[in-house]
């Protein structure tokens, strides 16, 4: 390794590294870091979306009347978003990290065709999340969608999956796990093909069962790509907005009403648009989000150990 | 013999089982496509027959005429916002990854770090007040704020300064005291060095851009520069009770990112592949 700086003069080293990152660094402030501080602004102020000359400060009235004030259509709205957000997260992020490693289990025995197998598995990865709604409408419509069409053949009565609970919530995520497991899957395939196979041969000698050789080996071995999976799952899920969005318009009766649905619709719609209530709502949703992948990292860096 | 018994055994229990999930993974997909070749009368009439009793591309013909939702012109604007988005990304981030990944400066990896560290910050937070800006800028309702926001994005220049890092230093140094310069060293070495990662954050960032939903939907508010997401979920609501045409205007978005898929699947595949690996 050489360690001559690369640099023609001491001139041409103080200038030219800014002309090559600070398009970048430039953007990313206006873009990035100049909206975080101003949301944390914006989120202590009654702000008006179009009129911003007509503020007013409120310091952290906007997280009380949230948070605390009961007969507040404000608190309604954030604590029933917060449980359905949470709902969703909750029923999603284990057949989100448990189905994408299931299936790499299966494509790492690396039968016939398996890279054919790979790509089915991740197509839907890349539809947007308008496609995929309308195809899972469409499959899922209550009269005449396939697969109420193929369950009246089993004799099964027609279930309106996205009208009526607790079907609702199940099709939510059985979009969303046909949706996004592809990505998962993908890491998983390529993490089970770096644990060494001695380690199972040893295991196999010592009489190691299937679940003992996947709860000493396996998940140890691939550890980091376990944590990366689910907060990076974790995170995903709670941002969820357009599958309930588009599919259930938050029905039946507001119990798919995610937060980022509330906060969209209490920021941009109405007759007053309130961005500075729907900002305090987002500063905590993003705060809990924090807050939670540091449970995770800990929790599965023990699992490990 | 016995290992090998076990393992050919397991294969072709592996394959049946996936099989039989592949079936079902790509049922809903020709169910749509084959729902876009019926008249509105047979998608309705509760066949489960997957050809079309009547075949008609009458669908296809009434999206792409359509004056309130132009499929087409949807699919233009997409590109349109995606391309151009991901080539001034790629222009961005590979400039940066250079500098961050090959110069050296005082306090460079300090400040790399610095910026990786942002992306702990959920995104949500900005939403409104990224609008804001877009309002003070006169971007709502303009191609910029579908294509300036996202080009802060810290991802792609973490991918490619990897890429970067691994480039032999003898190479550079070479380079150098052959006389090229940085612009040099960074055209004609390490962007033709480095251009399967560029091919990968150029795919990313074009899906991330071309799939977004909540960001078009909040900035745009006419036909003008609507992207597919946006329009589709529109046509969702305006022709309710149009199956046929709804999954005619499925299966059109679906036929780039397929298309794109098919050339591109080993680098879609690495990209992800890499994307976990990064601790």
């Amino acid at each position: 390794m050489s360690t001559k700086p690369l640099a023609i003069s001491t001139l041409g080293k103080r200038i030219l590294p800014g002309a090559f990152f600070l398009p970048h660094l430039i953007v990313f402030l206006i873009f990035f870091i100049i909206p975080f501080f101003y949301g944390i602004v914006i989120s202590l102020y009654d702000w008006h979306l179009f009129n911003p000359d007509l503020r007013e400060f409120v310091g952290l009235d906007n997280f009380r009347r949230i948070l605390f004030e009961s007969d507040s259509i404000f608190y309604r709205y954030f604590w029933n978003g917060l449980r359905n957000t949470f709902t969703f997260v909750v029923l999603a992020v284990p057949p989100l990290v448990i189905t994408p490693f299931l299936l790499a289990s299966l494509l790492n025995v690396e039968p016939k065709g398996y890279k054919v197998f790979r790509a089915i598995f991740f197509l839907p990865h890349l539809f947007s999340i308008a496609t995929l709604v309308l195809i899972w409408r469409w499959v899922l419509n209550t009269n005449v969608g396939i697969l109420n069409l193929t369950l009246a053949q089993l004799g099964v009565d027609y279930i309106p999956w996205l009208s009526r609970q607790p079907f609702a919530w199940f099709a939510l995520v059985l979009m969303t796990v046909w949706w996004t497991i592809g990505a998962n899957m993908v890491i998983f395939t390529a993490a089970l093909k770096e644990v060494p196979e001695s380690l199972y041969e040893a295991s196999d000698l010592e009489g190691a069962n299937t679940l003992q050789k996947m709860r000493f080996i396996t998940l140890p071995s691939i550890r980091n790509q376990l944590i990366y999976i689910t907060i990076m799952t974790t995170i995903a899920s709670f941002n969820v907005f357009g599958q309930p969005q588009l599919a259930t318009q938050g029905g039946p009766e507001q119990s798919t009403t995610v937060l980022l649905m509330y906060i969209r619709n209490i920021a941009f719609t109405g007759a007053r648009p309130n961005p500075g209530i729907a900002t305090a709502m987002a500063v905590i949703l993003g705060l809990i989000m924090m807050i939670i992948s540091v449970i995770q990292v800990k929790l599965i860096k023990r699992l490990g150990d | 013999m016995a290992i090998q018994a076990v393992q050919k055994k397991k294969k072709r229990a592996a394959f049946i089982v996936l099989s039989v999930i592949s079936f079902f993974w790509v049922m809903p997909i020709i169910w749509v496509v084959s729902t876009s070749f019926k008249t509105e009368r047979e998608a309705v009439s509760g066949g489960l027959n997957l050809i079309p009793r009547e075949f008609t591309l009458e669908s296809y013909r009434f999206i792409f005429t359509d004056e309130q939702h132009n499929v087409a012109r949807y699919v233009f604007n997409s590109f349109r916002a995606a391309g151009t988005h991901t080539l001034l990304y790629l222009l961005i981030a590979s400039l940066a990854a250079y500098a961050y990944g090959i110069m050296r400066f005082k306090g460079r990896d300090r400040m790399f770090w610095l910026l990786v560290s942002t992306m702990m910050i959920p995104v949500v937070m900005n939403l409104i007040p990224l609008y804001n800006i877009m309002i003070r800028f006169q971007w709502i309702n303009s191609i910029e704020a579908l294509v300036v926001p996202g080009l802060g994005g810290i991802f792609g220049i973490f991918l490619l300064r990897q890429f970067n890092l691994s480039i032999p230093r003898d190479i550079l140094d070479s380079a150098h005291i052959d006389g090229a310069n940085h612009f040099q060293i960074y055209r004609h070495l390490v962007l033709p060095l480095t251009k399967p990662a560029l091919i990968v954050v150029g795919l990313f960032a074009f899906m991330a851009n071309w799939n977004d939903y909540l960001w078009p939907l909040i900035v745009l508010n006419d036909e003008t520069y609507r992207t597919l997401p946006v329009g589709l979920a529109l046509m969702q609501g305006t022709y309710n009770i149009y199956y046929s045409r709804l999954m005619a205007a499925t299966v059109v978005s679906m036929l780039p990112v397929l298309a794109m898929f098919m050339v591109a699947q080993r680098f879609f595949i690495r990209g992800i592949t890499m994307t976990g690996m990064k601790q």
